[in-house]
């Protein structure tokens, strides 16, 4: 399937892939506005060293043990092999952020704090917004043909 | 194939669906004594606060046992299994034959033996639906609870209760709360933390007699109480495989394919003891996420793709009172120590490894520290300044290591 990867070699830690990441899960249209009343955070997250960066999302894995630790029942992966979180169900008790080997779920925030992790857009049918924003085309959707 | 899965929870589950992953046709019958459809043990404190509704309690979907092409026989026991004859015989009389057997029993609540419990109306355990059902029906605004036990369950029946009675004391056997998930240190600041939504803790102080309404202690100290929660441990259910003559000690015995000594019988979940990746001793981690994968593993294996599951160890997830913490492995080992007003960090090294680890507060991305202790990496040559800031993928400065792992490459090396 088709996946996100990072080029680190052309990442600039900008930083831009995650407040695309955050305002294309906010439901909002407009960006200034879904900012100020509060984002979620980005599903995406950028490491950054000053030499080395990279951002790095959910790896939809083959054997993803984030679906198997659910203690809910509330991650499953669709027909069309992307894992997702059930946020109805979701109580936050942050299994998955414990076992996922990639730190690539994030904890939501507000009163109901559930886990958030990257779904590949397939809501809203467009290319991931982080990749559709790269300025520098650090970030690739490309199916490398591993799983 | 004729599979029989004894239990419908997290193991019998991920029995299920590993046998489905390899043998799509096989009948699969599933038997258990609770009446209700897979659930999610872990919510039943959420329910009891009334965070999570009936609806929200399934593990699975109401579809899950016609998918997969399931059997169901809820609301009736299993009483004896026949390794040489290869039945089960249920509480109704039924004998059922099987080619490959999942015991996925689980666990029960331990009622320990104080004077005068086993006659007292307002003692009750606190481990399935039905007996958070049947305590939300006990309590009120009025209600003085004492709950005998601080640990993981003694704490959410506490948390679940906190806010709908009059008050909350919690009487632990040993030191500290949590004794065998947490340090004193780390403990202590949970506690301060649980102490703020009006809970009292009593510790080394061991519950001595009930008579009555009043609950005296070994100090002598009495604790006046209008419903009791017997929160002091859980006991493996292994007489199924015991009595039928398989290997037994606390828990069941089980290899890495979830065998145990008897022919065609798996075992998988509370009900065994497994192989800590992280110390190499045998013991019960009676937890959700080791109870799926072994019980997964298992599946594939009766149905003739052997898996072995050597990945299980300790780790919790937890939160009490919006106060996430996450913990795992071993703390054996040489320490880390960052702690602040409200938030701690211990990691635990040995042998050039990371063993161990509690956080509380930031538990961000603690998957990462996970899957370094879970694999073994071997941290020669890794950052650990970057390590010990916060999990992340950077500490591996090996560009080809990083970039592999990255793209979504295992951490092992
Ligand atoms: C309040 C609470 C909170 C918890 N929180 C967490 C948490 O945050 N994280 C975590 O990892 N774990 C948590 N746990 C532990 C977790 O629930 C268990 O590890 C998990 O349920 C184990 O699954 P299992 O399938 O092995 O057994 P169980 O869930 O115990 O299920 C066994 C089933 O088999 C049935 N059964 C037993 N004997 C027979 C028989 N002879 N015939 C028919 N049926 C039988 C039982 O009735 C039961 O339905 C919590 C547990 C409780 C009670």
């Amino acid at each position: 399937m088709k996946k996100v990867f990072a080029i680190e070699e052309f990442c600039l830690a900008c930083h831009l892939c995650e407040y695309n990441c955050a305002f294309s899960h906010s439901g909002m249209k407009d960006m200034v506005k879904a900012y100020k009343s509060g984002f979620q955070p980005a599903r995406i997250q950028v490491e950054e060293s000053g030499e080395i960066n990279f951002a790095l999302n959910c790896r939809h894995c083959s054997d993803p043990v984030c679906m198997k630790a659910c203690i809910t029942g509330s991650i499953s992966r669709g027909e069309d092999g992307v894992i997702r979180v059930d946020t109805n169900k979701c109580v936050g008790c942050w299994t998955c952020v414990m076992t996922c080997p990639y730190g690539a779920v994030v904890r939501g925030r507000g009163d109901r704090k559930v886990a958030l992790k990257c779904d590949l857009c397939t809501e809203s049918g467009n290319t991931p917004a982080c990749v559709e924003g790269c300025p520098n085309r650090a970030l690739v959707f490309e199916e490398r043909g591993d799983d | 194939m004729n599979y029989v899965v004894i239990g419908n929870s997290a193991a019998a589950v991920g029995c299920v669906e590993g046998i489905r992953k390899v043998d799509a046709t096989g009948a699969i019958t599933l038997i258990s004594d609770e009446s209700h459809r897979a659930y999610s043990r872990p919510l039943i404190s959420y329910w009891l606060s009334g965070k999570v509704d009936d609806e929200r309690m399934y593990y699975r979907n109401e579809d899950f046992y016609e998918k997969n092409h399931v059997k169901t026989l809820l609301g009736v026991r299993v009483t004896a299994l026949d390794a040489a004859a290869k039945t089960v015989t249920l509480s109704d009389g039924t004998v059922l034959p099987y080619d490959s057997l999942m015991v996925a029993t689980g666990s029960r609540p331990f009622v320990p033996p104080i004077a005068g419990v086993q006659d007292c109306p307002q003692a009750v355990t606190f481990l399935d639906w039905d007996s958070a059902r049947r305590l939300k029906g006990m309590v009120n605004k009025k209600s003085r609870v004492v709950v005998l036990g601080a640990g993981l369950i003694g704490l959410k029946v506490t948390e679940g209760l906190a806010g709908h009675v009059a008050g909350i004391t919690v009487v632990e056997m040993a030191a500290h709360l949590m004794p065998s998930v947490l340090d004193d240190d780390s403990a202590a600041m949970l506690q301060r933390h649980i102490e703020k939504n009006g809970v009292s803790f009593i510790y080394e102080d061991p519950a001595a007699k009930v008579s009555g309404n009043l609950l005296t202690l070994g100090s002598g100290r009495e604790l006046a109480f209008d419903v009791l929660v017997l929160a002091a441990g859980v006991r493996p259910n292994v007489e199924l495989v015991r009595d039928a003559g398989g290997t037994v000690n606390r828990g069941i015995i089980v290899n890495s394919f979830m065998q145990t000594s008897l022919p065609d019988v798996y075992a998988a979940g509370d009900c065994v003891e497994a192989m800590d990746v992280v110390s190499g001793a045998r013991k019960i981690m009676a937890l959700l996420p080791n109870a799926y994968m072994q019980g997964e593993a298992a599946g594939k294996t009766m149905a003739g793709a052997p898996e072995g599951f050597e990945k299980s160890m300790p780790m919790n997830a937890i939160g009490f009172f919006g106060m996430p913490l996450c913990t795992a492995g071993d703390y054996d080992g040489e320490a880390y120590v960052k702690i602040e007003e409200d938030s701690f960090k211990k990691l635990f090294f040995k042998d050039d490894r990371l063993v161990g680890y509690i956080l509380i507060s930031d538990v961000d991305r603690a998957g990462i520290y996970t899957a370094l202790i879970r694999e073994k990496v071997d941290l020669k040559g890794v950052d650990l300044e970057l390590l010990r800031q916060r999990p992340q993928l950077m500490l591996f400065s090996n560009k080809a290591d990083r970039k592999r792992i990255v793209a979504g490459g295992s951490i092992t090396q």
